[in-house]
């Protein structure tokens, strides 16, 4: 894997809040990259540093191999696809999808023409007379990325770029960009704070928290091997074990994640006690969701649709295979 | 949980509630279900204001400039003619137009070249305290009496005024001496030349030209900016293309204020400058001691004429189109 993007103990203080602290990260040519973290984790600031709006106060960044630190957005070959979109609200579609282009000399007749190109890319053709203000918000949305991508950058950064979109339009979002980005080959850098958007676009991903990196992996790899309490919390639906609850059922003392649907629940048998009571079950179509409440340890179970469900308030017993439970480090 | 499920729980009252009673209250269900009627009644106090009293005296104002005036009895002859008008062509006349109409104009780009990075800081860094003593520092000057800050002015800039006292300490007074020996904008000294009419001109509606163009950057989103600099734009560009002319409507109703306060103003030509006439000055002599309503009345309409093609031109220009 060459590197495309690299931060080495990289920091960005805000007055005496660290928003970002000694992050060491290093993205891949043609990766799609996601940042996931809950909001204040420093994702957004992480990202803001690779666009050059924010400079480190200490640590070392590079783009493709030059330093980055010290210039400006305006030198950097990166582009952003922001949050609320940024269009320039007094330009037509055309113009701002020729902006940057504009900008940097291009005569007009091939800017309209890679503009209108772009516009084809991502599903809007004719669209360039239109104002920002007439188009619904995932029209604009894809008028923000014909925007970035007609500059042809080595890398696109994305921020929250789905946030404001509805469910329908995300899932479709998420289809087509997944898709843009491997017919094109661009690095592709993702903050989001929706794990199942991060973990099922993303070739790696990393987890944010206060400022650090608290993961970086496969989607396969946070969601099954997460590596602290932290992201086995964030990441999921993982039920997170104390270290008595696993000493109890013959692991180690130590903290440990499992996944709902690894755990199995069954009727106690006659005249035996059971282990646990239903605290509430919710219908999700290809699974059922049930919360039970084993001796104040509160565990999610899913059973899959045709199975029975208990009812609110059935005493059950749960069962799990030992390689199911995923140890973790430390205490946090 | 159980205490909070009893007292949030179904209340026993009746689903529709009686009504309050009394005159409020009946008049509160009627506005509610005759919303069209508050409006009514919120509009027609100032709309009556606005109708009779002050497009009515326009109308008076205007209806009198197609009036003349008897040349042996100086009285009015109410038969409408365009002879009024044809007096306003006169070159002194026109030289009175021409020198208010050059000078709203410069002065409105001068208040806009100051009050841009003024309102620009406000809008884009400061915050809090910065932001409240800035609104202080811009409302401050308004507070207090006209009259008083022009004469204050006057002695700025008089002879023996402060700023000659500071040229001749930081040995400029040459200076001074050479722009004041130029025609046209020199004179006897600051406080006798079109320069010094200027300064105070500019100071004046200073204000009015910085509000507007800080609500107007106040309303640029930062994201534009950096998505500007994010494609490729230097900070010049950047302010040509994107900070510009979304403040643009901010600098036209500045300039709306800027340009007509100078067109109409009597006072700041009067007290500071040369004795050659503005257009507001030639409106106060003719409807006071010449008793010429007539060819004030004309007078006054020149500024509504040039401020209404001023608004076209702007229009066409797109100057409203981030609106």
């Amino acid at each position: 894997m060459t590197t495309a993007i690299s931060l080495q103990k990289v920091s960005r203080h805000f007055g005496a809040i660290s928003a970002v602290d000694a992050i060491d990260l290093d993205i891949g040519r043609g990766e799609f990259f996601a940042m996931l973290g809950p909001s204040g984790s420093g994702k957004t600031t992480c990202l803001r540093l690779i666009a050059g709006f924010e400079q480190p106060t200490s640590g070392h960044i590079e783009l493709f191999g030059e330093t980055a630190e010290g210039v400006p957005p305006y030198r950097r070959n990166v582009n952003t696809v922001f949050q609320d979109y940024a269009l320039f609200p007094h330009l037509n579609v055309a113009d701002n999808v020729a902006y940057g282009l504009m900008v940097r000399g291009v005569p007009r007749p091939e800017r309209r023409k890679r503009a209108e190109e772009a516009l084809e890319m991502v599903k809007l053709p004719g669209y360039g007379e239109r104002r920002p203000g007439q188009l619904s918000g995932g029209q604009r949305q894809r008028v923000a990325l014909a925007r970035a991508l007609v500059n042809r950058p080595k890398a696109l950064l994305l921020d929250e770029p789905l946030g404001a979109l509805d469910l329908k339009l995300r899932e479709q979002m998420q289809e087509e960009l997944k898709t843009l980005q491997r017919t094109l080959g661009i690095t592709f850098v993702f903050v989001t704070h929706d794990q199942g958007e991060a973990l099922s676009m993303a070739d790696r991903v990393a987890v944010f928290n206060d400022g650090r990196i608290m993961q970086v992996g496969t989607a396969e790899d946070i969601y099954e091997r997460p590596a602290s309490r932290f992201v086995a919390d964030f990441v999921g639906s993982s039920n997170i074990l104390p270290p008595e609850f696993v000493a109890h059922h013959g692991g180690p003392r130590q903290w440990a994640s499992l996944r709902p649907e690894a755990i199995r629940i069954g009727r106690p048998k006659r005249g035996g006690a059971g282990e646990a009571t239903v605290v509430s079950t919710s219908y999700q179509g290809a699974v059922s969701r049930v919360t039970l409440d084993a001796a104040g340890l509160r565990l999610i179970v899913t059973v899959p649709a045709g199975r029975p469900v208990p009812a609110i308030g059935e005493k059950v017993v749960v069962a799990f295979d030992r390689q199911h439970v995923h140890l973790m480090d430390g205490e946090a | 949980m159980s205490v909070a499920a009893t007292t949030l729980s179904r209340s026993g009252g009746p689903a529709i509630l009686e009504g309050r009673g009394g005159l409020f209250g009946a008049l509160s269900d009627l506005f509610w279900r005759r919303p069209g009627l508050l409006l009514l009644l919120l509009l027609a106090p100032p709309l009556a204001w606005l109708g009779i009293v002050y497009l009515g005296s326009l109308a008076a104002l205007l209806a009198h400039s197609f009036f003349s005036i008897d040349a042996f009895s100086g009285l009015i002859v109410y038969e409408p003619t365009l002879r009024t008008y044809g007096e306003l062509l006169l070159p002194a006349n026109i030289d009175i137009i021409v020198r208010t109409v050059a000078m709203a104009a410069i002065v409105t780009l001068a208040s806009a070249a100051i009050a841009f990075p003024i309102a620009y800081y406000a809008a884009r860094y400061a915050r809090g305290k910065w932001k409240a003593l800035f609104y202080l520092g811009v409302m401050l000057p308004l507070w207090s009496s006209y009259l008083v800050k022009v004469y204050a002015w006057k002695l700025i800039l008089a002879k023996e005024g402060i700023l000659n006292w500071l040229f001749a300490k930081l040995h400029m007074t040459w200076l001074l001496e050479a722009w004041l020996s130029l025609p046209v904008v020199g004179g006897n000294s600051l406080s006798f030349s079109y320069t010094g009419t200027f300064i105070v001109f500019v100071y004046a509606w200073l204000p009015f030209m910085i509000l507007p163009i800080q609500a107007a950057l106040e309303r640029v989103p930062v994201s534009l900016t950096e998505a500007s600099a994010d494609l490729g734009a230097r900070p010049r560009q950047t302010f040509r293309h994107v900070i510009f002319p979304l403040a643009l409507p901010g600098i036209v109703a500045g300039s709306i204020f800027t340009f007509s306060l100078t067109l109409g103003d009597y006072i700041i030509p009067q007290i500071v400058g040369t004795s050659r006439l503005f257009i507001g000055q030639a409106v106060y002599a003719h409807q006071g001691t010449a008793g010429n309503i007539p060819l004030a009345a004309a007078f006054s309409v020149v500024p509504i004429v040039v401020m209404g093609f001023y608004l076209w031109g702007a229009r066409r220009m797109g100057a409203f189109n981030a609106l």
